[in-house]
């Protein structure tokens, strides 16, 4: 799995080799590979008898760990803005 | 918001062509979104690499305020932690994985498919998707009891990008610059975090 990451790293290190010129393209291709992915992922689950069946209780448990996981950060970002808020400074 | 409606719009697709087996699912059978990822992550890579731009600007950041995502990923990791002694099946390792897709729910669901299948992958992509649904619906009332920073760092990953504008809104234009260098951090962060808590 780790090659996943090695290709991010040599794309950080193509990209930034070339950072002479805007590869404005790069954007573009990135969006329709997601496209692509998304579709592919859409029809492995579509194809999949026992995710199709599941799809009720694997969603409760995405909205459970959505909600705590939400609700944690927003807990962490409070504690932090009361440390900000009681000694003034600018942002 | 136009955007994630038509990346979900061609999930969407590939669901229903999937469930009434219009098309060969053989296609899945070659590997081949192993190598159509690989190629996401590189040009994801190259977009990151092209553009040393947008570190400099980060700069003028108030230096507390640089510690606000590392707050946002424990937050969130205390937060699954929580939830799974409740799920039993999921160890704590898969829902720190999907946790750490901070709603960036198309790469999140996509690395978390190809290394641990499809089940915990279609729990990542929903369980992103619906953080940010989360973030655009409550970010108002986030900001009214849990101050500015709160909308930031529910928002995760996205908050450069697809509840930028929300964040803006509801926190100011002071918090702009705050929002965009959390997501910058946050986007970089995912593959790698997934990656980790997916080999535990």
């Amino acid at each position: 799995m780790f090659i996943v990451i090695a290709c991010m790293l040599a794309g950080i290190a193509l990209g930034y080799l070339l950072r002479r010129h805007k590869l404005r393209f790069i954007h573009r291709l990135t969006l329709v590979l997601i496209w692509l992915l998304l579709f592919l992922l859409g029809l492995e689950v579509g194809a999949n008898e026992t995710i199709v069946r599941q799809f009720g209780s694997l969603g409760l448990e995405a909205l459970l760990l959505a909600t705590a996981g939400t609700l944690g950060s927003v807990l962490a970002a409070w504690a932090l803005w009361l440390v900000i808020r009681i000694k003034p400074s600018k942002l | 918001m136009k955007g994630s409606i038509v990346i979900l719009s061609f999930f969407a697709t590939g669901l229903l062509l999937g469930l009434f087996h219009w098309i060969p699912t053989e296609l899945l059978n070659y590997n081949f979104s192993f190598y159509v990822l690989c190629a996401l992550m590189f040009s994801v890579g190259i977009s990151i690499g092209n553009d040393p731009s947008s570190f400099r600007q980060f700069r003028h950041l108030n230096p507390r305020l640089l510690f606000l995502p590392i707050l946002t990923m424990l937050g969130t990791w205390i937060g699954v932690l929580a939830v799974s002694f409740m799920l039993s099946g999921r160890s704590a390792a898969d829902c720190l994985a999907v946790g750490s897709g901070f709603g960036y729910y198309s790469l999140s669901g996509i690395l978390i498919t190809q290394y641990k299948g499809i089940e915990l992958g279609t729990i990542a992509l929903l369980s992103n998707i619906i953080r940010e649904v989360i973030t655009l619906l409550l970010a108002p009332w986030m900001v009214q009891y849990f101050g500015k920073l709160a909308p930031i760092s529910a928002g995760g990953a996205t908050t450069m990008d697809t509840t930028f504008p929300v964040i803006v809104r509801y926190s100011g234009k002071d918090y702009a610059i705050v929002s965009i260098y959390h997501g910058f951090v946050m986007d970089f962060s995912v593959p790698f975090l997934v990656t980790f808590f997916c080999s535990l």
